[in-house]
């Protein structure tokens, strides 16, 4: 349990337990974290992390949070990177063929170096999600970038200045606003409630004194499945 | 991965598996469940509790290191602030940038108010993007606000606020809606039919996901509104003390770049503070699921002002936490784990409870029975299995990856297959059922213009949350308190002069009752670095 490996945070050396994070290391070695450091579960994107082992001529790119040391491991935390986010208004625009070349038009300069594929912790295929955003098909765009955490590695990694997260957010706007089907059943819902159609059965449970909810309450049907 | 002995144990949950699926484990009576509680919930451990001498809730009992930040030292207390020159000004300030502070910054922002954000980390940083499971609503035909109602009170154990849990189960389509025509990816089938499960606790499938990134895919898309809208988010900088007028009233903030420790000063008509959970404290020592600042922030500024917390020694331990491998402790098993099929099983292959109670009984049945001796051993205490495994054997090959992509990531980053393997979990610190006491328009009971929401409010949960109930209270009362503030705001003239007189009185009070400081507070960060400096 007690092995240590030794790893060097920007390059300065620091001898941790072998089974701690990138993360839990950097604390370990007597850091604190404010930036590049959120939800420390692999969601948010705050932990993004270049690291190298010596010797290796590979980069490699993690989330700290995710990612256990490794001895001779060289580390960077890239806590933010600067992209450039479209403003638009979501009832405003359409999934239309021209939506990206107007707001995000740097993703055509793309040169299919796949850089940003080879640099996303989550295994997304973000050079596919970009090309399926320049085709217009946000769907597909959607579905294949819905995992990112938007910690902006493939932007850090990219010749052609695309903000990757960006724009298969906006595809995924898009698709879940305009493409997937509308819910009836959920629109009727509200409807009713702006009616007041379930005010008089909510306020009557609620309103009822508290032996008797309890007996409702302990003999509810209950939804199987 | 897993020791020898944990893997003499998973043959016996491998050799029962089979003859456990299709059966359902009885629930247990309300009597059997409150033995149960009593005599293993965590927060009936007596000497993990104190009382607290000052403030609106002397003679109340709170977890110990809430107490020692309620009564801590205030950051601003000898420091010289110029009040006079605000660096920013508003109608409307929101403290946090989680799905509550960008839900009221979005209402504000569209009822026509000038907004300011400040959030200590960077917004979405908050306990929004790591909920997993899902979101509560009745807007299926079998189902209806009040069912939902019935369900949340039963299991808030009938001490909800019931002018609070009426406006959350009712507006709940409607949140929904409202995020679904922001662009959010709820999953539906082809005819636009929202996929709906049970979770633990509902009488009917009333939880919404998007695969298990629901709360991520949630924030982003809310951040996304509030960068396209022209709301000021000032990041990296927290909120220490709330400012007020010379009537009283809250008035703004004092601010800390949490970088360059610069301490600058929001003015505004009305403050609404968002700034979510208080896992980072560790209570009991319990490992937590929460985000790196969850550290009851919010708590400390409204209660130094003069709010009221209300089931304030109620927290919420999440049945399934990570329990091994221990790079990963604490960190959430979505209850949805549960909720598609996958049973608790412990060290003898024996299911020994429904998977699907509420969270408070689930956890405290989990922790019994390592009591009892039925846990599997691991390197920091005794777990228990989540055969994970049945899910694909129940619903066929694929669905738990389809349904569960990030948790299967998760656990094959740390060398288990999940569909394979059944895991190990703990209960984990999770969330902060109490907090600052609301009215209906999410305003404090006691402090002028000054509105809390989400999880640093209390009452809407009482006692014990249900799964989806806390996604659906951030979006619900983010926007009300939101509306409500940007009405007020609407009202009442920019406040003239600033102070913080009720710091330094509160200073006073706890000097008069002997209290012994023993941390700054907020406490804005944990501490995990354990390095002495000079």
């Amino acid at each position: 349990m007690n092995e240590m490996v030794n790893i060097y945070i920007m390059g300065k050396l620091y001898s941790v337990p072998a089974e701690l994070t990138i993360m839990n290391a950097m604390e370990y070695a007597g850091y604190k974290h404010i930036r590049g450091c959120g939800c420390r579960a692999g969601f948010c994107g705050a932990c993004a992390t270049i690291y190298r082992i010596a010797g290796e001529s590979e980069l490699k790119f993690a989330l700290a949070c995710q990612t256990k040391v490794e001895n001779n491991m060289y580390i960077a935390n890239i806590p933010y990177f600067p992209t450039q986010k479209a403003q638009y208004d979501i009832n405003e625009i359409k999934p239309t063929e021209q939506i990206m070349m107007q707001l995000y038009p740097e993703i055509y300069s793309c040169i299919g170096c796949n850089a940003c594929t080879k640099a996303c912790p989550q295994n997304l295929k973000v050079m596919q999600y970009i090309a399926y955003a320049q085709r217009a098909e946000f769907a597909k765009c959607a579905e294949e970038s819905f995992d990112c955490v938007s910690c902006g590695m493939c932007s850090n990694r990219c010749p052609a200045g695309i903000s990757h997260r960006l724009v298969s957010l906006l595809a995924r706007r898009l698709n879940g606003k305009y493409i997937m089907p509308k819910s009836e059943h959920l629109e009727k819902r509200v409807n009713d409630i702006l009616n007041g159609e379930y005010l008089d059965m909510l306020e009557k449970i609620a309103n009822k004194p508290l032996a008797e909810i309890e007996e409702l309450y302990n003999n509810r049907d209950m939804e199987q499945k | 991965m897993y020791t020898d002995e944990m893997l003499e144990s998973m043959k016996k949950v491998e050799l029962s598996r089979k003859a456990r699926i299709g059966q359902v484990p009885r629930r247990m009576t309300a009597e059997e469940k409150d033995i149960l509680l009593a005599e293993n919930h965590p927060d009936y451990i007596e000497s993990a509790f104190t009382t607290l001498s000052v403030g609106a809730n002397k003679g109340q009992k709170v977890p110990c290191a809430l107490a020692d930040l309620l009564q801590g030292k205030s950051r601003v207390l000898g420091k010289k602030i110029d009040l006079k020159k605000p660096k920013y000004e508003s109608d409307v300030l929101i403290i946090g940038g989680g799905g509550s502070g960008a839900s009221a910054a979005i209402e504000a922002y569209n009822a026509g108010c000038k907004v300011v954000m400040v959030t200590k980390l960077r917004i979405g940083d908050a306990n929004t993007m790591m909920a997993e499971g899902g979101i509560q609503a009745a807007d299926k035909e079998n189902d209806s606000p009040a069912t939902h109602y019935l369900d949340a009170f039963g299991g808030g154990h009938f001490t909800n606020k019931p002018e609070l849990l009426k406006k959350l189960v009712y507006k709940a389509p409607e949140a929904i809606k409202w995020l679904n025509d922001m662009g959010v990816m709820f999953d539906k089938d082809e005819n636009g039919v929202m996929a709906t499960t049970p979770g633990g606790g509902t009488s009917r499938n009333r939880m919404h996901a998007c695969a298990d990134y629901s709360g991520a895919e949630i924030m982003r898309v809310l951040r996304d509104e509030v960068w396209n809208d022209n709301i000021e988010v000032v990041e990296f900088t927290s909120a220490i003390e709330i400012l007020k007028d010379d009537n009283g009233n809250a008035a703004g903030a004092i601010l800390l770049n949490m970088e360059t420790g610069e301490v600058t000063v929001a003015k505004a008509k009305t403050v609404v503070i968002c700034t979510g959970g208080a896992g980072r404290l560790h209570y009991q020592d319990f490992p937590t699921s929460n985000h790196y600042g969850a550290t009851a922030d919010g708590l400390v500024l409204a209660y130094r002002a003069g709010a009221v917390l209300r089931d304030a020694d109620s927290i919420q331990y999440h049945p399934t936490g990570v329990a091994y491998p221990a790079q990963m402790r604490g960190a959430l098993v979505t209850e949805k784990v549960r909720s598609i099929g996958a049973m608790l099983v412990n060290v003898n292959g024996e299911a020994f409870m429904n998977p699907l109670e509420c969270r408070d009984v689930t956890a405290s049945s989990i922790i019994r029975e390592c009591r009892r001796g039925n846990g599997v051993k691991t390197p920091l205490g005794e777990a228990i299995w989540l055969d994970s495994p049945m899910i694909d054997m129940i619903h066929g090959e694929g669905y738990l990856e389809k349904k569960l992509p990030g948790m299967l990531r998760m656990y094959q980053k740390m060398g288990i297959d999940m569909r394979k393997e059944p895991i190990l979990i703990y209960p984990t610190l999770h969330y902060q059922n109490g907090g600052v006491d609301v009215t209906a328009d999410s305003m404090t009971t006691t402090v002028n213009n000054l509105y809390v929401a989400g999880e640093a409010a209390g009452g809407v949960h009482g006692r014990n949350r249900l799964m989806g109930n806390s996604l659906l209270d951030v979006i619900v009362f983010g926007r009300n308190a939101g509306q409500y503030a940007a009405a007020k705001a609407k009202q009442i003239p920019m406040p003239g002069k600033l102070n913080y007189n009720h710091v330094k009185d509160f200073d006073k009070e706890c000097k008069d009752a002997g209290v012994t400081y023993k941390e700054l507070s907020p406490k804005l960060l944990p501490n995990y670095n354990n390095i002495k400096t000079i």
